[in-house]
């Protein structure tokens, strides 16, 4: 087994058990501990992609900014008891295991039906180059500039949003 | 590549569903948004797949901005929850319903 296997069975398994995990816990701030630990691992499933730039974004703005929010609002708020829901309606809850499944396997099943085989002999330094800061830097300020801009746009529209509804009175 | 692609596939639908499930069961608002993460980062995680496989780097700039869009929902979603919890004192989506005709 090579030393790529081995990192990403590793960080597969992370991933996904900390999404599980995340999602059967009863205490909110457990869960976005795990969330900030899926986010950690799928990092390093970027780096094993080749993506550094995105696995460093990834980093500071999920793992750091996005949940540092989250568990600020958390903290803020008295988080709430999530088991008498469940308790009361089970029969939600299967309905969703089983919805889950089923979209799982026809998942499962088209992607290993209809990937196109001679993906998987892509050349690294292709793959190598495409991840890079400098690649990505000119895409975004020569071919995709405007939707750059518009990004940028949103940011400060969600900044101002965030102000206005979170402020005391409305007048 | 080591790996084949459809690894990081199915890992990427798991996480999609592990969230899509999170959406249907969780009663509280806040659980709801990080499910909702979760399914943005699955998606993330396959378009950064393809881009790294196809040795094009416009899935990679693709993922930029998903994540520039989550961290503006994740601001302005969680400032949403706060103003609903000052006027309510609760969290349960069954319990918000004031734009339910």
């Amino acid at each position: 087994m090579s030393l790529q296997i081995i990192l990403f069975i590793i960080f597969g398994t992370i991933s996904a058990v900390s999404s599980v995990l995340m999602m059967t816990g009863r205490n909110l701030i457990i869960s976005a501990l795990f969330m900030i630990l899926n986010f950690a691992a799928l990092a390093g499933l970027y780096l094993l992609l080749n993506a550094q730039f995105i696995a460093v974004v990834q980093v500071i703005v999920y793992a750091g900014a996005i949940m540092v929010l989250f568990l600020f609002v958390i903290m803020l708020l008295k988080p709430e008891n999530e088991k008498k829901f469940l308790e009361a309606n089970p029969s939600i809850k299967i309905f969703a295991l089983i919805i889950g499944a089923v979209i799982f396997f026809q998942l499962v099943y088209l992607i290993f039906s209809s990937t196109p085989a001679n993906l998987n002999n892509a050349s690294v330094a292709a793959s190598v180059k495409a991840g890079t800061i400098e690649e990505i830097g000119k895409q975004l300020y020569t071919n995709y500039i405007l939707p750059f801009e518009a990004a940028g746009f949103l940011l400060l529209a969600a900044t101002i949003g965030a102000f206005v509804l979170a402020k005391k009175k409305f007048e | 590549m080591g790996i084949p692609i459809e690894y990081y596939l199915v890992l990427s639908a798991f996480m999609f569903i592990v969230g899509v499930v999170g959406v249907l069961v969780k009663r509280n608002a806040i659980m709801v948004f990080m499910s909702i993460e979760l399914m943005l980062n699955s998606a993330n995680l396959t378009m950064v797949a393809f881009s790294s496989f196809l040795g094009n780097s416009v899935g990679q700039l693709f993922v930029f901005f998903v994540m520039t869009v989550a961290a503006a929902e994740a601001a302005i979603g969680l400032a949403i929850i706060i103003a609903i919890f000052r006027n309510k004192q609760t969290l349960n989506i069954d319990e918000i319903n004031i734009l339910k005709w």
